[in-house]
């Protein structure tokens, strides 16, 4: 798989906020990339910066207080979207470039159709005059497996279950036929059935049309399901990247470690203990330690740890780890 | 729905008739006769004017006239100012000129001030935003007085100096199209001034709440444009403070504006009621109190069925 050509490969992405108490950078030399056909999992606590850098690929940011620093690169099929124009960016959005959103129930613009809501995607980026918009809008929705399409057409958000209505938001994305796909914690508003009907949804759009996912969630039994390699992020940096079947087996990182271990396991024998949890909370971004930022909540600090920032090493091309005592442990 | 309809307009009869005779009761609290026949009028000229008006009749009575009066919409009293002419005839002649002032100010206000609190929103934390936000605020503490005072010496005096040729009219009005402009179109705009500041910072209040929805970021997503997202997807969701705000404001449009009515001595229902309720006559003050509270029980009505158009979540029943 090296051998084929990345499709969004990002390079040192740096973002920045402003605030009325300065600026503040939520993620910082984010460096990771996607092949078509591959499902990028990006996963970490809330506010270790994951949304920021999905939206920022997409150029959603408010940009009034918000930037993207000028080293920064976005290459999507080799065009640096980092800082292109708006009016580009319009027609890759939604075409090449879709997403998906966390909250189903309020994603959705409630005083329009699903019909409508299709339609205008389809819209801005195909030349299709309108009865072929609507036979491919209801086709779309067929291939969500959303029973009665036709008739689901011209029904509003209201009208629908928080699980259809997923399924509505994922139409809407994959209806222009995206290259690449941005899951923005798709399944955390979901229950667990659903959860696993939308997963294998994705996981057959995707052998089916060779799309490229960046599927972001804080859920790791969602990362092993479905994901080729994992992005592990933690207070606005990568810390570990590795293929899925390594990560979960070999974890080098203590935080990858720690988020591996608070995962609660099926079984009478795993009732007696206590699930271990990692102490404390991610550190603000106002006030972030000099030396390794996951440094307070670490069972193997360091002073070297306090000291100096450790960087991104490199076992291998596909294999980094942000730790100056990475566990090696087989 | 018309069930709904009809259902709302029976329960409002009552609070209808409610306020008719609230409406006569408060009025009769104090005798208009002294007022209209002077201090020197005796005993005699006291109590054939009582009759003369009606006054002498029980409540109920005088309450009954003025309901069949409403139900048939026939104003047929005369009035006590002005002997010899019906109730309805002046409502007729000063209806007419109010409403050609209020109505065009209330359009060209909703227009104006949704479309820059509309692009004031999106622009927040901009100096475009805090430009308008300013300019509203300066707006709104400016008293209407000025408004008038200004707006007469500069869009009659001035404008008509440097023209050579009177462009605005100071005073007067002349009914027909073709007389609108002249006698009418700057005391709309200074209408359209004096209320742009408050319904901008309202409307930009209610845009501002819809651009942090979720459902702007899905737009955005697709690759629709922002004036897409602000007209279409934005406007269409901030329809029901909107209309709410437009509709409450139906029924004053045939109260005209005293202010403005008598500065540019326009003959309008401002004028009427004033000159009414000044000189205790009672039929005009009671027809105009019945038509008003009437229009207004029909917009609150007309209100919900509104919402139920622009908003597929609300369901009338």
């Amino acid at each position: 798989m090296p051998s084929v050509a990345p499709l969004l490969e990002v390079k040192d992405l740096t973002v920045g906020f402003r605030t009325d108490r300065g600026d503040v950078t939520a993620i910082e030399d984010v460096s990771f990339q996607v092949r078509p056909g591959e499902i990028l999992g990006i996963v970490g606590e809330s506010g270790c910066g994951k949304s920021v850098t999905s939206r920022s690929i997409m150029r959603l940011l408010p940009e009034q207080n918000s930037f993207i620093d000028h080293r920064s690169e976005i290459l999507f099929n080799g065009v640096n979207l980092a800082h292109t124009d708006e009016s580009v960016m319009r027609s890759i959005r939604g075409n090449r470039i879709a997403m998906i959103f966390q909250e189903p129930m309020t994603a959705l613009n409630p005083v329009f159709t699903i019909g409508w809501q299709l339609d205008e995607a389809l819209k801005y980026h195909t030349p299709m005059n309108k009865l072929q918009r609507r036979e491919h809008a209801i086709e779309m929705l067929r291939s969500v497996d959303i029973p009665h399409p036709r008739q689901r057409y011209c029904e509003y958000p209201h009208q629908l279950s928080g699980g259809m209505r997923q399924r509505v938001v994922i139409a809407l994305a994959l209806c222009c036929g995206p290259e690449l796909l941005l899951a923005d914690e798709p399944t955390t508003a979901l229950d667990v059935t659903i959860q696993a009907q939308i997963l294998s949804l994705m996981d057959e759009l995707r052998k089916k049309s060779d799309t490229a996912v960046v599927l972001i969630t804080h859920d790791l039994g969602v990362i092993a399901q479905i994901c080729d390699r994992v992005v592990v992020m933690y207070a606005g940096q990568i810390v570990e990247t590795a293929d899925v079947e390594s990560l979960f087996a070999r974890p080098q990182h203590p935080y990858t470690k720690a988020l591996l271990e608070s995962i609660p396991l099926p079984g009478p024998a795993h009732h007696q203990t206590r699930l271990p949890t990692i102490d404390g909370l991610v550190p603000s971004l106002f006030e972030l330690p000099s030396g390794c930022r996951f440094q307070d909540r670490c069972p193997y600090q360091d002073e070297q740890c306090v000291r100096e920032p450790p960087s991104l090493s490199q076992e291998s091309n596909l294999r980094k780890v942000r730790c100056f005592f990475p566990i090696n442990e087989s | 729905m018309w069930a709904y309809i009809i259902r709302r307009v029976v329960y409002n009869i009552p609070v209808f008739l409610a306020i008719v005779l609230l409406v006569m009761v408060l009025l009769r609290q104090q005798d208009p006769v002294p007022g209209l026949l002077g201090k020197n009028a005796t005993q005699k000229e006291y109590d054939s004017k009582r009759k003369e008006l009606g006054l002498d009749r029980p409540l109920m009575v005088q309450y009954v006239s003025l309901l069949n009066q409403i139900v048939r919409f026939d104003f047929k009293q005369e009035m006590w100012t002005q002997p010899g002419m019906t109730v309805g005839e002046q409502l007729r002649k000063a209806i007419p000129p109010s409403l050609s002032l209020t109505l065009p100010a209330l359009v060209l206000t909703s227009l104006v001030s949704i479309s820059i609190g509309l692009f004031s929103a999106f622009a927040r934390g901009r100096w475009l935003d805090k430009a308008l936000v300013f300019f509203a605020v300066l707006g709104m503490s400016v008293s209407f007085l000025v408004y008038i005072i200004f707006g007469q010496y500069l869009g009659s005096y001035q404008l008509g100096q440097l023209a050579g040729r009177p462009i605005f009219a100071i005073h007067g009005y002349e009914p027909g199209l073709e007389h609108w402009a002249y006698y009418l179109l700057l005391p709309v705009l200074i209408s359209v001034v004096v209320s742009m500041g408050y319904d901008t910072r309202f409307y930009r209040a209610v845009m501002v709440e819809e651009t942090g929805r979720d459902y702007i970021t899905t737009a955005r997503s697709k690759g629709a444009s922002t004036a897409k997202i602000m007209f279409v997807h934005m406007l269409r969701n901030a329809m029901i403070p909107i209309i709410t705000r437009i509709m409450i404001t139906l029924p004053f449009l045939v109260t005209g504006s005293i202010l403005l009515e008598t500065f540019f001595g326009i003959p309008g229902m401002g004028n009427v009621l004033l000159t009414a309720i000044l000189n205790s006559d009672f039929p005009v003050v009671e027809v105009f109190a019945s038509i008003f509270s009437g229009m207004f029980i029909v917009s609150i009505i007309a209100t919900d069925i509104l919402y139920a158009v622009f908003d597929p979540r609300v369901r009338l029943q």
